[in-house]
């Protein structure tokens, strides 16, 4: 599904990524962890092209990525903070995103799921956060692609749509798409994920299932585990 | 592209300062016709405005608008979209509405003053070639120095420089050197530095195009020559057009290799 060879990826002096290899085949829930700064937003935005790696080859469902724009109708991307045009009304923002890339009726019941009618006729600028939240994952979801990304798709959600996500994220899985997640809200990734990549100074430094980090670990439950690396490593 | 074209030029024509700018030039071409009668000279002053006025416009609304279409930029480039179409899209949606704003702000008086029915055609067409030229030119310079500068305060300034430089200093430069070597043949050199800056270069087509060439002398007689037949003028369309497909190319260039 995607593949990532030797990445490389540093802005001036800062060096991000030092030489990242990932492999995800097809299917399941995939969570992106690591400390603030450890580079999991730079590795979701090179499977985008969003950044343009140093070094290094990504391929997505076979195809090479550089210089390529085909691809991206095959992901779903749902970005960290939803800065939208403000001056756009939410209706809008959705005819003109389906505009760009299919047309689709799926909004419809996003729509109702997320509650985002009443909500249709305003400009995007006037929004709450966790409205805009929604509205972002409204754009994600609507389209059925085999690959969907999600950095840090909680932010700002009120308890009911947060279950709704996750009821959501759950029915993506049943139709076997591969999903990626970044996350800091622990207890969120061990409900949702089925294997943890643990990235650290640039770094893979950890992928398996959530009960083998906790062996490696030696520790009871996954938030102490993740913290156990962290201290140790002083990062 | 065209679809980024589409969105970002209705962006545009819904904000105020599309209207402001058209109804200034609404304004300026009234009060000129209407109160000048004198169809050429009304043309003279709205060149002297217009070679000012549409770089700085143009400047300052490609800055602008670039940055205040980050986040619609980065929700695009998560499409599968090429680069060069969502970057070439908005200048041209920028450039575009600009030109609008110009053409119909001045097109309207005139039409309403009887243009059709006069000699002055030609020369008001020229205008209005060389103010879309200029706006697609200084345009796609702030984009540039909007890709290239992350921070918005400098961005702004280097545009601010640039629109300085080129409709100002270079004049002054221009001047001192041909005062300084007064003693030499100066007319190639003149001519040269003429087609190096669109701001003299638009200026220089629309002054000879009005027959006034007669103020500028000798070095009037050569730029005559040489800008009044019709090799000059393609010549210096050409010119004109080179300025807007090199800022043009390093906008596609750029932004390929940008991170966001």
């Amino acid at each position: 599904m995607v593949i990532i060879q030797n990445l490389h990826k540093k802005f001036g002096k800062n060096k991000v990524l030092k030489g990242v290899d990932l492999s995800i085949k097809g299917g399941g829930i995939f969570a992106i962890l690591g400390p603030n700064g450890s580079g999991k937003t730079t590795l979701i935005k090179s499977v985008l092209g969003m950044v343009i790696p140093n070094k290094g080859d990504i391929s997505v469902l076979g195809e090479n990525i550089n210089k390529n724009s085909d691809y991206r109708h095959k992901i779903d991307y749902l970005p960290q903070i939803a800065n939208f045009p403000s001056n756009l009304k939410v209706k809008e923002l959705i005819r003109m995103i389906k505009d760009l890339r299919k047309n689709t009726n799926e909004d419809e019941r996003l729509i109702e799921l997320f509650k985002i009618q009443p909500f249709l006729d305003k400009k995007l600028g006037t929004l709450s956060g966790g409205t805009k939240q929604k509205v972002n994952i409204l754009l994600t979801f609507m389209f059925d692609s085999p690959l969907i990304i999600l950095d840090e798709p909680t932010t700002g959600l009120d308890p009911i749509s947060l279950i709704r996500l996750k009821e959501l994220i759950q029915e993506e899985k049943a139709k076997g798409k591969t999903i990626l997640i970044t996350s800091h809200i622990m207890s969120f990734v061990e409900e949702v994920s089925d294997e943890i990549v643990f990235i650290l100074e640039g770094k893979i430094y950890f992928r398996g299932s959530i009960s083998e980090l906790k062996t490696k670990t030696s520790q009871p439950d996954f938030e102490h585990a993740i913290a156990s690396i962290l201290t140790e490593n002083h990062a | 592209m065209l679809k980024i074209l589409k969105y970002s030029f209705f962006d545009l024509m819904r904000s105020r300062w599309s209207y402001v700018y058209f109804a200034f030039y609404l304004l300026l071409g009234i009060i000129l016709l209407f109160l000048n009668n004198d169809l050429s000279k009304a043309v003279i002053t709205l060149m002297n405005v217009i070679i000012v006025l549409v770089p700085l416009i143009g400047t300052i609304f490609g800055v602008m608008y670039y940055y205040n279409s980050k986040e619609f930029t980065e929700l695009l480039l998560a499409q599968p979209l090429k680069r060069s179409s969502i970057f070439l899209g908005q200048y041209l949606g920028v450039a575009l509405s600009l030109s609008m704003s110009l053409i119909l702000g001045l097109g309207i008086p005139f039409v309403l003053y009887g243009l059709f029915k006069s000699d002055a055609i030609w020369d008001f067409s020229l205008l209005l070639i060389t103010g879309t030229f200029l706006t697609l030119i200084f345009t796609a310079l702030a984009f540039n120095i909007a890709l290239s500068n992350e921070n918005k305060i400098k961005g702004f300034g280097y545009a601010i420089l640039l629109w300085l430089f080129l409709a100002i200093i270079y004049d002054g430069i221009f001047l001192m050197t041909l005062i300084m070597f007064d003693d030499y043949p100066l007319d190639k050199l003149s001519l040269v530095g003429t087609m190096l800056n669109p701001i003299d270069l638009s200026r220089t087509l629309i002054l000879l195009k009005l027959d006034i060439s007669a103020l500028l002398g000798y070095t009037g007689a050569v730029f005559k020559q040489f800008f009044g037949t019709s090799f000059g003028l393609i010549v210096s369309f050409i010119m004109l057009t080179v300025w807007v497909i090199l800022p043009v190319l390093r906008i596609v260039f750029k932004s390929k290799k940008k991170d966001f």
